[in-house]
């Protein structure tokens, strides 16, 4: 048997499960996961970010998809952030970085500049 | 984190395609890949496009994968998962454009989806019918908890009214006004009945919201019993519905562990539960008193009306009865607004109405449209058109009870009002479409023939009215037709109409009516030219050759049944037409187009 609050609890904590298949106000988080992003270790910044991703409760408001190779090999593992029409590529990212960018980024909304494209 | 949501279709359809096989092996080779904590794999119910199955589809991408073999799992997982690669092959993104866009496109850009406004079918496709928490992350349940713990009956009615929701399940009675007829009974026992017995052929919106959300059919029937006062319900469901009746059985388990089905629903003292009831598929228990006298225990036959079911009912109390789809847009009447629902539709035709499209059309499947949509737009963009370039000839909404709309009135829009002045009707939702090769007293006898089986022979003009028209049909498509055969059947069918018991009695005639109203020159031509312009009806059918351009190379006659075509090798063969049984095996055999039927 369970209470309106109890019942309300199950309907906060599902609305961010399903809610993956709408399309939000989010972030939408693509890590380049062809052979050269596998091999340069896109696995772990991957595993990092989910990670991460579950331990701030952020499933909210990000959705994590992959993507293949985008041609800039020399700077894999590519981690890819959108949210409207703004668009950073963190570039020769590592597990420590993505968090980081979880943090500043996705979470408190500050992108972190010196690990994008345009700082290499 | 579940970064990816991988969406199995696991409606009747795509699971008699393989759906369930694909799952399995999907799940194996997803844990296989090592991204068991990553992606998770959900059946849902229907997402429409059944003649596309199995489908699936991933998000948040949202890529719509069509035609899924249990081999193309593997690839799906390796690239799409793993990868992040689509697999280009299996990405339906047809938009109803003459040019096909390159990469996938969002699955309400199709052509299919884009002109369909899903709300009863809104979590078809969407959750886990199995798993009554995804259900409440899509605000289920909260309709109830508004109704029961701010709003009175007579408050529930009046936004049921104020929508102008109407029924689904074909007549179209306004539901607030049932509603309120058996609020208005007074008595200590009530009950709301659901009515699942979908028995139209070519008809499966019940079916598919049963297996697609069968929560929202559980929420509504508490709302409706809040409303008028009752304490139990019923889901009357035919038992060839294995699916659905799985799902509603869970559903219904897991409802009354949460305590939203039982006593003292969210502690307001207000106490309904459900229970199921299994009809074996006799179209007639589709009729609401027929379908009481089945719950009773009895044979399902009806009885006269009055008094209603609202006054008296299920075991002499008054019930409600309600169509599933009907059912299924009152919790969310209930948490959008009155004005919300009735800004959708028509004046008199409020929201939309979900249609099983078959027969002769591209995507067949179910399709939900706002009422008043042309059907036109339904058939030429939703449906995708006539296969293999035929022409439309015309569509039968409403199945045996209902009649057809010829080409000439395509543009008609898609409402009660509008199908009733052109001889048709809503019906509960099937469409079926006709090209050219159909003969429309096939049609006609075909609809006549099913209703005469089911048929429960309590009244006379239903039982031997109907078939007593049916010798008549007989008769003119095996070319024994006679002059004033039509009037006969016009003559019978306005008698039964008037006469027959129940609902399947009256409308029993309409297929034949409506199709002699718009095809009456086929009719004639069967009766007086023996001759079936559509070259449907076999009796009719003359298999000639063509001389000129017949080889004499004997391959037909070798391959007739009944030695009816001979003739000498390198010069033309002839048919003989009286040992000719018209089974079109020359006509398939010919490799050089001599042979015709006409």
């Amino acid at each position: 048997m369970k209470t309106l609050a109890e019942l309300n609890e199950i309907r906060e904590r599902m609305k961010t499960k399903v809610s993956v298949r709408e399309n939000g106000n989010t972030y939408r988080v693509v890590v380049g996961m062809a052979t050269c992003g596998i091999a340069a270790g896109a696995r772990p910044v991957m595993s990092a970010l989910l990670s991460e991703v579950t331990a701030q409760h952020l499933e909210d408001t990000v959705h994590v998809s992959q993507t293949g190779c985008i041609g800039i090999c020399q700077y894999e593992p590519v981690v890819e952030i959108f949210k409207g029409d703004e668009k950073y590529t963190y570039v020769k990212m590592t597990p420590e970085k993505m968090k980081e960018v979880v943090d500043s980024h996705l979470k408190n909304g500050k992108p972190i500049t010196e690990y994008t494209i345009g700082s290499m | 984190m579940i970064r990816t949501h991988v969406l199995v279709c696991g409606g009747t359809g795509c699971m008699s395609s393989g759906s369930a096989k694909i799952r399995e092996v999907l799940q194996s080779e997803i844990d296989k890949a090592g991204l068991t904590e990553e992606v998770k794999v959900v059946q849902t119910g229907c997402f429409g496009l059944c003649a596309l199955g199995p489908v699936m589809i991933i998000y948040p991408e949202g890529t719509f994968y069509s035609r899924v073999t249990a081999e193309d799992v593997p690839e799906i997982v390796e690239e799409h998962l793993v990868k992040g690669r689509l697999v280009q092959r299996l990405v339906y993104n047809d938009t109803g454009e003459a040019k096909k866009p390159e990469g996938p496109v969002s699955l309400n850009e199709t052509g299919f989806y884009k002109k369909q406004m899903r709300v009863a079918l809104r979590n078809c496709g969407v959750i886990d019918p199995e798993n009554i928490d995804e259900y409440i992350g899509r605000d289920g349940y909260s309709a109830l908890e508004k109704v029961l713990t701010s709003m009175t009956p007579d408050d529930v009615i009046k936004v049921i009214g104020d929508s102008g929701l109407r029924g689904r399940g074909g007549a179209g009675f306004p539901t607030a006004r049932k509603w309120q007829f058996a609020k208005n009974s007074v008595s200590d026992k009530k009950y709301v009945v659901c009515n699942a017995d979908e028995g139209d052929p070519g008809a499966f919106m019940d079916r598919s919201v049963l297996e697609g959300d069968p929560h929202a059919v559980l929420e509504a029937m508490a709302i409706a019993g809040y409303a008028i006062g009752a304490d139990e319900g019923y889901v009357y469901v035919r038992a060839e519905y294995p699916i659905a009746v799985k799902r509603l059985s869970i559903a219904i388990g897991q409802a009354r562990e949460y305590g939203l089905l039982g006593k003292d629903i969210f502690g307001t003292g207000f106490n309904f539960d459900v229970s199921i009831r299994l009809g074996s598929g006799a179209f007639v228990c589709g009729e609401e008193t027929a379908l009481l006298t089945s719950i009773e225990g009895n044979r399902g036959e009806p009885r006269p009306r009055p008094p209603f079911p609202a006054v008296k009912g299920l075991f002499g109390q008054p019930t409600i009865i309600n169509n599933v789809e009907t059912l299924a847009n009152v919790a969310q009447i209930i948490n959008n607004g009155a004005e919300w629902f009735a800004q959708m539709g028509t004046e008199k035709s409020k929201g939309t109405k979900v249609f099983a499209l078959g027969g002769k059309i591209n995507h067949t499947g179910l399709v939900e449209i706002p009422m008043g949509t042309p059907l036109r737009t339904i058939i030429e963009e939703i449906g995708g058109g006539i296969p293999n370039g035929k022409k439309f000839k015309a569509a039968q909404t409403g199945g045996p009870s209902g009649g057809c709309i010829p080409a000439s009135l395509i543009d008609t829009p898609v409402d009660y009002e509008s199908l009733q002045s052109i001889g048709s009707m809503m019906g509960s939702g099937g469409l079926i479409v006709m090209d050219e090769d159909n003969c429309m007293v096939d049609i006609a006898k075909f609809f006549l023939e099913f209703t005469v089986d089911e048929s429960c022979g309590k009244c006379t003009p239903c039982r031997i009215g109907t078939r007593r028209m049916l010798d008549i049909l007989n008769r003119i498509v095996e070319g024994k037709g006679e002059e004033g055969d039509i009037e006969k059947l016009e003559a019978l069918a306005n008698d039964i109409k008037a006469t027959a018991l129940c609902g399947l009695g009256q409308t029993a005639p309409n297929p034949v009516l409506s199709t002699i109203r718009y095809f009456r020159d086929e009719y004639e031509a069967h009766i007086r030219e023996k001759r079936c312009p559509a070259g449907k009806c076999k009796a009719l059918a003359r298999f000639t050759i063509d001389p000129e351009k017949c080889k004499g190379c004997s391959a037909c006659s070798r391959k007739c049944p009944v030695n009816a075509i001979s003739g000498v090798i390198k010069s033309p063969f002839v048919i003989d037409q009286d040992k000719c049984i018209k089974c079109g095996t020359c006509l398939e055999t010919c490799k050089f187009g001599a042979i015709s039927k006409k």
